[in-house]
């Protein structure tokens, strides 16, 4: 029986051994260093989630893995509930609150939605840790303009900014939607929107640009997106005379069931027509509405950036590294994600003199935090840019897009019409 | 569009919708009637059915418009199909979920079968993934006004109106005429009545209870076929606000009373048709629970049901 033991516990140990493998201590002569994701990594999320969880990958998988003798590792958290599959509040707290309690954690990269993002920046603030995020939009974040009485200050307890974001804002991209419409000659807009904080905040300032410019606002409406019969709502905006609907929500929020049957109700150009924000821009939006659906629509959609493929210089060769690396087109946040893991790795980079003489975790944090907000004339995947005041990127480039035919299995595809600003 | 021509519009909408709540509704009351369990799961067999008469049209490579013969040989044929399938869920998920619980406490199968929809809903989430699925034009749609009777109007009443209440009326009549008149009707009623009594009767309780929950889940089916038809889009979750919808309906008609549940779904649809319209769309659920609770408060058993002695 003894022997038996002995032989047990000598497994063990091998495993063991075999777990830890060779010592890492030459690669890392300063030690380790720990980046966190928060984002849903479930449901109709899996194919966003993992595009941006490969965008960091690549980033750090560039810099060797190693950024001024500290080793990098991305501990990737999923914010999502098993329960609803989307974005939870209680579980991206305690994402936050792991990364801040781990003595490794240097920056945060997250979150997808805005309104998770509420709950992470003010605990990533009071431990002095850095927040970049690839993919929040909601105004109120960073500023006040489309904001809600309050914000930005009450994420910010400690009274400094810790996060940044790498995409404009939906104040752009609504400001910018509404101007697109007047360009293309629409008058009566109806707007509708998912009530959630993306697809409302999008709407609101929409709303506000539109009236501002001389568009009749018709209506806005938010939707029960639950609800897959949207065919009274419809029948409103129909009796209003109404020749374009703008809606701000996301591929799961309704915004498929509202393209698909506006054409039932005769809402169809050229009488009317349909734009909508970035969050509708995959594949999975032209395949649950049908391609006929959409094109009689004639839909739109503003884009917070350049689209992949008219991107130059660092921008154009990220995509095709990324292309190469993983196989197939990234997602839509995808390379956003390898611009905020480019900027904390630089962030880092400039910050090691100070983390190394930082006594306290909060100082090595600290120090960091500050690199980041110092951030100016980046070569980034758009141009040279940096952070303002508020955290947010001083580079405006949108563009528009349009659902034209196609060969491709699903008969349709989002193709760059303009640039818009 | 003049006032007239929306209200009208708004209320073929409130039709449509109200006559797949209805239909679903059946299922809720009788389920209730018979074992007094409120079968969540319910709601999603009828996502259920949007998936598998979808499944059925696929494999009978006719998941596209189908005109004349095609129309009247493949539609009752999926149509039934649908019915058997999601029927046959029902009294599977009844075997397995319910019936070992028959004598427990009243909340265990409660607890039960919210487990069982969230089983349901999963199961659909990895059958059909998570994004919306597109449900093809199966039945042509003609704008009847224009097309048939040269009638310039902006009112659109297309050929798949007629479909949704022309399905349903035969469901719900077929329903009644079952419940009312045949032998298994009978036993129903009678089981719903009092069970140990109906069991010295010689009425087979078990298999009662196995044909509620079949007529239940297959009327739940033939409405996700019609729900696809309609809408022509499905997706995982539909279930759960169907079935909130539906369960509401039962209990505004009087729960376990049939002729009150089609009443109560008519009614939602109605209600939540013109209150999009005529309100805001973002109020329409507090609007809809708000009547519920005005019936219950002055009708505590619904607008149909009867005042039943509680039972020992």
């Amino acid at each position: 029986m003894r022997g038996w033991k002995w032989l047990g516990i000598a497994c063990l140990a091998l495993v063991v051994l075999a777990l830890a493998g060779p010592s890492d201590a030459q690669q890392c002569p300063k030690g380790k260093l720990r980046i966190y994701t928060s984002w849903p990594m479930q449901g109709a999320m899996i194919p966003e989630g993992t595009g941006m969880k490969n965008g960091v990958d690549m980033a750090v998988a560039e810099a060797g893995g190693v950024v001024a003798g500290y080793c990098l590792e991305v501990v990737n958290l999923d914010d999502a509930s098993p329960l609803t599959g989307k974005w939870d509040g209680a579980v991206e707290a305690e994402n936050a609150n792991k990364a801040v309690a781990d003595p490794l954690a240097i920056v945060y990269i997250g979150t997808y939605n805005s309104g998770a993002a509420k709950v992470s920046i003010p605990i990533n603030n009071r431990a002095h840790m850095a927040q970049i995020t690839p993919a929040n939009t909601y105004p109120g974040l960073t500023k006040k303009r489309g904001a809600a009485p309050g914000e930005p200050e009450i994420y910010r307890p400690m009274g400094f900014v810790n996060y940044f974001r790498v995409p404009p804002a939906d104040d752009i991209q609504g400001a910018v939607g509404a101007k697109w419409a007047k360009k293309l000659g629409h008058k009566k807009v109806f707007i509708l929107h998912d009530q959630e904080l993306y697809g409302k905040g999008i709407a609101d300032v929409f709303d506000a640009t539109a009236k501002r410019i001389g568009l009749q606002v018709m209506g806005n409406e938010g939707i029960d997106y639950k609800q897959p019969d949207q065919k009274p709502v419809l029948t409103k905006v129909r009796a209003t005379g109404a020749d374009l609907v703008y809606m701000g929500g996301v591929v799961d929020t309704g915004g498929p069931i509202v393209l698909r049957q506006m054409k039932d109700v005769g809402l169809v150009a050229p009488r009317t027509k349909f734009i909508g924000p970035d969050g509708f821009y995959e594949d999975e939006v032209l395949k649950g509405a049908t391609c006929d659906a959409v094109m009689a629509v004639e839909m739109r959609m503003t884009f917070a950036s350049l689209p992949f493929e008219n991107m130059k210089g660092l921008g154009a060769t990220t995509y095709q590294t990324y292309k190469q690396k993983y196989g197939k087109e990234p997602t839509s946040y995808a390379l956003y994600s390898v611009e905020a893991a480019r900027i904390a790795i630089d962030g880092i980079k400039r910050a090691a003199p100070d983390i190394e003489k930082a006594r306290e975790l909060k100082d090595k944090r600290e120090a960091v935090r500050k690199a980041i907000a110092a951030t100016k004339n980046f070569d980034g995947l758009n141009g040279k840019w940096g952070f303002d005041e508020n955290g947010d990127t001083t580079l405006e480039t949108m563009s528009g897009f349009k659902v034209v035919k196609d060969n491709n299995p699903i008969g349709c595809k989002f193709q760059f019409e303009s640039v818009l600003d | 569009m003049d006032w007239y021509e929306v209200l009208v519009q708004q209320t073929i909408n409130g039709l449509t919708r109200g006559s797949v709540f209805a239909l679903v509704a059946l299922g809720y009351t009788m389920v209730y009637g018979i074992i007094e369990l409120i079968n969540f799961a319910h709601g999603d067999v009828f996502m259920l059915g949007l998936f598998v008469s979808l499944t059925y049209f696929t494999l009978l490579g006719m998941a596209k418009t189908l005109h004349g013969w095609e129309l009247l040989t493949v539609l009752p044929l999926v149509f039934l199909a649908t019915m058997l399938t999601t029927g046959l869920v029902n009294v599977t998920v009844d075997r397995l979920a319910y019936r070992p619980l028959r004598h427990a406490f009243r909340l265990a199968p409660l607890i039960t079968a919210i487990g069982v929809s969230f089983m349901i809903e999963n199961l659909a989430l990895i059958w059909q993934g998570p994004a919306p699925v597109p449900y093809p034009d199966i039945f042509p749609s003609i704008d009847i006004l224009r097309e048939w009777f040269g009638v310039e109007s902006l009112i659109f009443l297309t050929t798949k109106d007629l479909l949704v209440v022309g399905a349903t009326i035969p469901l719900m009549i077929g329903l009644q005429y079952f419940i009312t008149r045949t032998t298994w009707g009978k036993a129903m009623r009678a089981t719903a009545q009092d069970r140990e009594t109906a069991l010295a009767m010689g009425i087979d309780v078990e298999k009662t209870i196995l044909l509620t929950f079949f007529v239940g889940g297959a009327l739940a089916g033939a409405a996700g076929l019609i729900q696809g038809l309609y809408y022509n889009i499905g997706q995982w979750y539909i279930g759960y606000q169907a079935g909130l919808r539906a369960f509401t309906a039962a209990v505004l008609g009087g729960i376990g009373n049939m002729p009150g549940a089609a009443l109560g779904g008519l009614l939602i649809g109605f209600l939540s048709a013109w209150s999009d319209q005529y309100i805001s769309a973002r109020w329409t659920n507090a609007i809809v629970f708000s009547i519920l609770i005005l019936v219950l408060v002055f009708r505590p058993h619904g607008l149909l049901g009867e005042r039943t002695p509680e039972k020992l």
